[in-house]
């Protein structure tokens, strides 16, 4: 049974607490009115929305609660969410005026010239598995991006956020498959080498030019596309039939001219002429367009740093070369010559360098390279070939260089070189995407004698460690009575034959079993770094980590240490103190000495990238233990209470669901009511005095993994 | 109908597994045999590696055994154990003593699963004592020349923890396998599995497509192995996007938006 509408004062009552109206004095009577003339359904879901978007900004709801219930009868459920996250998407990046613009554009919303809409793709849906597509498809790494058209630059597919041309939502799909696949097929087989200013410069009207250039270049990407693709050429058929008009008759003769399978570059360009001359000219809703100025750009910047790298590398591939491989040349040449031929055969593009006239096989990046290089040029240029000489060029010029942490902040681009996080907002029920921005820096070193100062603090504790973490150890041991074995347990055995002689029945345990097993865990601790932990608390973190570092080189266990802190979510920092791969060594010493307190506690973005770190470490078992003083809270943002715990508890979730086992140590001694709730999937323990810290935080290390 | 039991020792290749030579790895195994040298293959799961050893026992006629390691392996699995039977207790040959005793191929196959202590056992085996020592039986039995040690392994896998160690790997000739070259493969396809040279044709582009997703998303991409599953299924009356769903993309990956990318892969081609 359907459930009875909301009246309108009930809804009314719910909007003058969600908008504020005390101090924001909006009039919400006749919002609810509207609404309360909906189905019950209806209403809950766009009331759902204006409370989790009141929770960004009030007056971005307000504006969706005036819009919504209109909208709703033309426009799809999904695609009305997937506008409201857009909006509050635009408010995280952008802020309001841009945020009040995305809203706007919904009242533009026709209803006849989006008709297909409610079956539409979005850019979102199609992405995860068109990106994989592409990269499937031989060529040059191609990313897939969201834009205002579908175009390319030789390195991004542009795609619009909603395809929506056809009725059906697989047919739109297809659609979407379809102009990647063109696209792709631009890079591929040459349609980005065309000079398209010599174009431009050549005819009175270059814009005639350029779309004549289009018609002409997708009937052969066509025909190349029904060669090596032949079922989404069918696709591509079937679509066009549906969608665009026959081609012109004039345009036939193109047509066929450019249909033989393998038709180059220059018979598009040649035909140019003859096309120019044609009033008609045909387009095809698949084809996408063409920024010349974007190829130009990307390719200018590519081109340069391609040369160096590859000269680079093969300058490094010629000195892993045995010495007596070389010597042949110094007679002939002082250089070695190196040739690279391209296969560009049944849909496969492959290199083969020879290095005087022996083949060498390339590593895969250098034929990443060489395939970039051939997809410019169509060959690979000598000059690309010879082996850049000692210092020619600076590497740093050349490869992505990772960013100084602290130089960014002299900039004026804060997101610089830093990774994204995503958070979670509780109150919208949905992350915000990119919002963390996360830097990872190191501890300095502070080279002082806290170490052996603890170690002589805990002299007996350390002792003890020993004993206990010794036991720990896994070593192979030997089972016996086991069904199954490599020997056989001879006092079993005779039991066995005596019982059997008794008339018993004999046992089948009478085998001995060398029992072998590898530790293989990896942990990762997290160190809250924030300012409230100054004084005794960073004094028993400290000394807890010295401690614990003692015990895990005792047990072999691979482990990390990381400290976090942050002000604000564009100031996020994560302190490397000891990575997977550095051993405990005077620097690792040095840098947990040096752990100092910095600002604010913000967790979610740690535990991200901790999740992220941890499982890139081949390890049976995975555990992040975090050790914080505190609920997470930062500084003026609204990463405080509710909001803080909600954002931890999802990022534990997270490093739950990928098979990470989260545990907590936490030093709050005040509220433990949220504890249960924040730490959900991870299991935790409260500490009362932060003096047992460094005492128990072996212990409870032994507890969890074994 | 019965199932057929074959005594290992001395159970012959009767009919010639179908084989295609990518180069001269038959020369070379040949070569290695007569001169008794122990072999190492190595290749990518499915390039045929297993296949390979068939058709060298089978030209050989020597009997073939195969023992697939895993990481329990112990050293007793390989060469033999006491068991107790009726109240004594009686020794019983492991399938490495088994071939060294009857002068067939032991064939370790992916030998990196088995645990590094293990290994050790093939060590006089695989150099010029030729010998297997049996502790437990205090024997040591010296290998007939016709005896053979294969090992194979696959580099392509990125652990670190899944190494040979140089002390074993540094004994073998080694025998590098990779996906044949697009020709021959179209050609082992449709003998394979019977479906004509177009459509196999169709199903190695499909891979060659696959194998550019490895390293973005897939650990590996479509061996020939699998490419034969589609081609059977097709032969059988099956549709080719079908095939290759159920043959290849679920068996590479479980990542649903993989999944539906190889998907689209296999579509765009059939």
């Amino acid at each position: 049974m359907a459930q009875s509408p909301l009246s309108a004062e009930h809804i009314e009552a719910q909007l003058h607490v969600w908008l504020d109206t005390e101090f924001t004095f909006y009039k919400v009577e006749r919002v609810a009115a509207e609404l309360a003339r909906l189905e019950r359904d209806h209403q809950d879901f766009i009331l759902g929305w204006i409370r989790r978007i009141a929770s960004t900004h009030i007056t971005l709801a307000w504006q969706f609660g005036q819009r919504a219930p209109a909208l709703l009868m033309r426009m799809e459920r999904r695609l009305l969410e997937a506008w409201a996250v857009h909006t509050c998407d635009t408010f995280d990046r952008s802020g309001l005026q841009s945020a009040l613009r995305v809203m706007e554009q919904a009242d533009n919303f026709d209803e006849n010239k989006r008709r297909n809409d409610a079956t539409g793709v979005l850019f979102e849906e199609v992405s995860p598995v068109l990106g994989n597509f592409i990269c499937g498809l031989s060529g040059r790494r191609l990313r897939l991006e969201e834009g205002d058209g579908a175009w390319t630059d030789g390195e991004r597919l542009v795609l619009p956020p909603l395809i929506a041309a056809l009725p059906g939502e697989t047919d739109n799909f297809k659609l979407a498959k379809v102009m990647v696949t063109l696209l792709w097929a631009q890079t591929r087989f040459g349609t980005l080498r065309i000079d398209f200013a010599a174009i431009g410069a050549r005819y009175e009207d270059p814009e005639r030019a350029l779309t004549r250039l289009l018609a002409l270049e997708t009937l052969r990407l066509t025909a190349h596309i029904a060669q090596e693709l032949p079922g989404l050429h069918r696709e591509m058929l079937r679509l066009r039939a549906l969608l665009d008009p026959p081609l012109p008759p004039d345009w036939q003769a193109f047509a066929t001219q450019l249909a033989t399978p393998g038709t180059p570059l220059e018979a598009s360009l040649s035909l140019l002429d003859d096309a120019y001359a044609l009033d008609s000219c045909p387009s095809w809703s698949d084809q996408g367009v063409i920024r010349p100025d974007a190829i130009a750009s990307a390719r200018a910047a590519r081109l340069e740093k391609e040369k160096a790298r590859l000269r680079i590398k093969l300058a490094e591939l010629l000195k892993e070369q045995p010495p007596d491989n070389l010597t042949t040349t110094q007679d002939t040449s002082d250089k070695p010559r190196i040739e690279a031929t391209a296969q560009d055969e049944n849909g496969k593009l492959d290199f083969e360098i020879t290095l005087d006239g022996a083949p060498l096989a390339p590593p895969d990046d250098v034929k990443q390279l060489l395939m970039s290089i051939y997809l410019d040029f169509g060959e690979i240029p000598p000059e690309y070939l010879t082996p850049a000489g000692d210092g020619e060029y600076d590497p740093k010029q050349v490869f992505d260089q990772p960013e100084d942490p602290d130089a960014v902040w002299h900039g004026t681009y804060h997101e610089k070189g830093a990774e994204l996080f995503p958070e979670w907002d509780h109150g919208r029920q949905h992350y915000r995407k990119n919002w963390c921005v996360m830097r990872e820096k190191a501890v300095a070193p502070v080279y002082d004698r806290f170490v052996e100062d603890t170690l002589l603090k805990y002299q007996g504790v350390v002792k003890q460690l020993r004993l206990k973490f010794e036991a720990l150890r896994d070593e192979n041991r030997i089972e016996k009575r086991q069904t199954q074995g490599d020997e056989i347990d001879l006092d079993a055995l005779i039991e066995a034959l005596a019982e059997a002689r008794d008339g018993r029945e004999m046992s089948d345990r009478l085998f001995v079993h060398q029992h072998r097993t590898e530790r293989n865990i990896a942990v990762a601790f997290l160190v809250d770094m924030s300012g409230s932990t100054k004084g005794w608390i960073n004094e028993a973190e400290r000394e807890a980590l010295v401690l614990l570092c003692e015990a895990l080189e005792l047990l072999g266990d691979r482990y990390a240490i990381y400290g976090f802190s942050g002000t604000t979510r564009k100031r996020c920092e994560l302190f490397r103190i000891k990575t997977f791969d550095d051993a405990y060594d005077a620097d690792v010493k040095a840098r947990i000495a040096g752990i100092r307190p910095q600002e604010y506690t913000r967790m979610g973005f740690a535990l991200r990238h901790m999740t992220k770190l941890l499982n890139r470490v081949e390890a049976k078992t995975r555990v992040l233990v975090t050790l914080s003083d505190g609920r997470p809270d930062d500084y003026f943002d609204v990463y405080h209470g509710q909001y803080g715990i909600e954002d931890t508890r999802m990022a534990l979730l997270e490093a739950s669901r990928t098979g990470i086992h989260p545990f907590c140590i936490t030093l709050d001694r005040e509220a433990r009511d949220y504890l249960p709730h924040m730490y959900g999937s991870a299991r935790y323990v409260i500490l009362d005095d932060v003096q047992q810290l460094p005492l128990k935080v072996t212990d409870i290390y032994r507890r969890i993994t074994t | 109908m019965n199932a057929r039991t074959f005594d290992p020792a001395h159970h012959l290749i009767e009919k010639e597994p179908y084989y295609e030579a990518v180069g001269d790895e038959i020369q070379l195994f040949e070569a290695a045999w007569r001169q008794q040298i122990p072999v190492l293959l190595k290749g990518p799961t499915g390039c045929g590696k297993t296949r390979f050893m068939e058709h060298m026992a089978w030209r050989l006629k020597r009997p073939l055994i195969t023992v697939s390691c895993h990481d329990d392996l112990t050293a007793s699995d390989l060469v033999g154990r006491y068991l107790v039977k009726g109240g004594e207790t009686v020794w019983v040959d492991g399938p490495l003593t088994l071939a060294v005793r009857c002068g067939g191929i032991c064939y370790l196959d992916e030998v990196v699963e088995a645990r590094k202590d293990t290994m050790v056992v093939i060590h006089p085996l695989a150099d010029d004592r030729r010998a297997l020592p049996m502790e437990k039986l205090g024997q040591i039995i010296e290998a007939p020349p016709e005896f053979c040690l294969a090992i194979s392994y696959n580099p392509g896998y990125q652990s670190v923890l899944k190494d040979l160690k140089q002390s074993t790997r540094q004994r073998f000739v080694a025998l590098e396998f990779d996906y044949p070259s697009a020709e021959l493969e179209r050609r082992i396809v449709a003998t394979e599995s019977g479906v004509s040279e177009a459509v196999s044709g169709n199903l190695v582009r499909f891979a060659q497509l696959t194998r550019n997703l490895k390293g973005s998303g897939l650990e590996e991409g479509a061996s020939t192995r699998l490419l034969v599953h589609a081609g059977k299924l097709i032969a059988d009356g099956v549709s080719p996007v079908t095939a290759c769903k159920a043959a290849v993309a679920q068996a590479v990956t479980d990542d649903a938006d993989m999944l539906k990318a190889i998907q689209e892969l296999s579509s765009s081609i059939f």
